[in-house]
């Protein structure tokens, strides 16, 4: 199987580079899979995880809240916001943010003022990532 | 006999206390500064990487315009000040300050606008009447993107909503452990140097790169090529101002680790010059004792 180097780069650190065989990740306009040779290509990326597989058949999902992808011959990159892998989410502060998140969206909708609108759209991509978060961390999405 | 004995042992005392204290601020700050030039280096890849697909926007699709790529006539600059939340790290702060004041001084206040990163530079510039924007304090030794997000965003929106036409960023270039320079370097529009020059506007200089031979990669854009740029530039210039911090906190811990070093020493010198006063006070004293009491002793040897 022919692989490709992958990285995950955020703001803070480098959190991901192994060579892997196919990517899968949800772009703004819609679901995409990435294998070696894939033509030069840029894409906005949607709050979601991003699964890879190894070269010997192992998968592992990666928490992405939006950012890029970039592939250009046999490298793959994802410039990101935030990124963690499984074992560096924090189940519990994920759960607080999802409840946080979605008292935010309960006032925002009985607010009127100007500002509600975007209270709403905010709180909704934070309840976005928690959700996201648990999903990769393993924890009760639902 | 300048000072008494017992007040010369008391200063002693009191100046190795201090002594102590510096001593352990140096180490302290020798330590943030190592983890803090790290985490400045871990921060360069997402804003090169970012350049890099920009500047292949740039040049791939021919006719693509944003407005962060392009100058239009400066009404109002906004200056983003970063400075330390606390002291006691020598000129750190007052050079950074006097530069951003030499900068604006020809300036109406009502020309620019002040974006406050650091309680130091915040109190100055809100004392003294600047027309402070927005600020943040408060932010740990090792600040992470969250902490900054927001006002990085709102600093970028300034530019993105026309409140100001350039963004300048005023900080605190890491240039070594003993060296940290002030410097103004403007973070929109980005300038042509900042896309085709070396790495980044913030960050070291040119390095060896043997990717950047290669041609350019025509890349194939979703949603389109105008659709990524407009997403990515205020990314790219949030990452800007981060990677701006993370160098300004590196410069932070470098400057209080040279000051609190030549503290150490200079409480050093005060100590060797007291001891050597103490030991003089000393010896005059035994002196004078031996003195008395030889005299006394002649004394009574002559009265016999």
């Amino acid at each position: 199987m022919n692989t490709f180097r992958l990285e995950i780069v955020t703001p803070e650190r480098k959190i991901f580079s192994d060579d892997v065989v196919f990517l899968a990740v949800r772009g703004v306009e819609g679901d995409l899979g990435i294998a070696a040779h894939h033509i030069p290509f840029v894409t906005a990326l949607a709050i979601a995880p991003a699964k890879v597989t190894f070269p010997d058949g192992r998968e592992k999902r990666i928490a992405v809240s939006g950012g890029f992808l970039e592939v250009r011959g046999t490298e793959a990159t994802i410039l990101a916001e935030a990124a963690e892998l499984p074992e560096e989410i924090d189940l519990e502060r994920a759960r607080r943010a999802k409840a946080r998140a979605e008292a935010a969206m309960e006032e925002a909708r009985r607010r009127t003022d100007a500002e509600a609108k975007i209270a709403y759209v905010k709180a909704e991509l934070a309840l976005r990532r928690a959700l996201m978060r648990l999903e990769v961390g393993g924890g009760d999405g639902a | 006999m300048a000072k008494g004995l017992r007040e010369l042992r008391a200063r002693i005392r009191s100046i190795k206390n201090t002594q102590q204290i510096t001593k352990a601020m140096k180490l302290v700050s020798a330590s943030k500064l190592r983890r803090a030039q790290e985490r400045a280096a871990a921060s360069r890849p997402y804003a090169e990487k970012m350049q890099e697909i920009i500047r292949s926007i740039a040049r791939g699709a021919a006719g693509v315009r944003h407005p962060m790529l392009e100058g239009r006539e400066i009404r109002r600059r906004g200056y983003v000040v970063i400075t330390s939340d606390r002291g006691l790290a020598g000129g750190y702060n007052a050079n950074l300050l006097r530069a951003f004041h030499r900068e604006v001084a020809a300036l109406d206040r009502d020309a620019y606008v002040v974006v406050a990163i650091g309680r130091k530079g915040r109190d100055y510039l809100v004392k003294r009447g600047f027309p402070v924007r927005d600020e943040i304090t408060g932010l740990s030794d090792f600040p992470e993107y969250p902490d900054i997000q927001a006002l990085a965003e709102r600093t970028v929106r300034l530019f993105a909503d026309g409140e100001v036409d350039a963004l300048i960023l005023v900080y605190n270039e890491f240039i070594s452990p003993l060296v940290q320079r002030p410097k103004l370097v403007r973070l929109l529009p980005l300038t042509q140097e900042a896309l085709h020059g070396s790495a980044s506007p913030v960050g070291e200089g040119a390095r060896p790169d043997g990717g950047r031979a290669e041609a350019p990669a025509l890349y194939e854009f979703e949603p389109s090529p105008e659709g990524v740029l407009a997403a990515l530039l205020p990314r790219y210039a949030e990452a800007l101002i981060f990677n701006a911090l993370l160098e300004a906190k590196a410069g932070e811990h470098a400057a209080r680790m040279t000051a609190m070093g030549a503290a150490t020493d200079a409480a050093a010198e005060m100590i060797e010059s007291y001891t050597l006063e103490l030991n003089r006070a000393r010896q005059a004293a035994i002196t004078q004792e031996i003195a008395e009491i030889v005299g006394g002793a002649n004394a009574l040897a002559a009265s016999r």
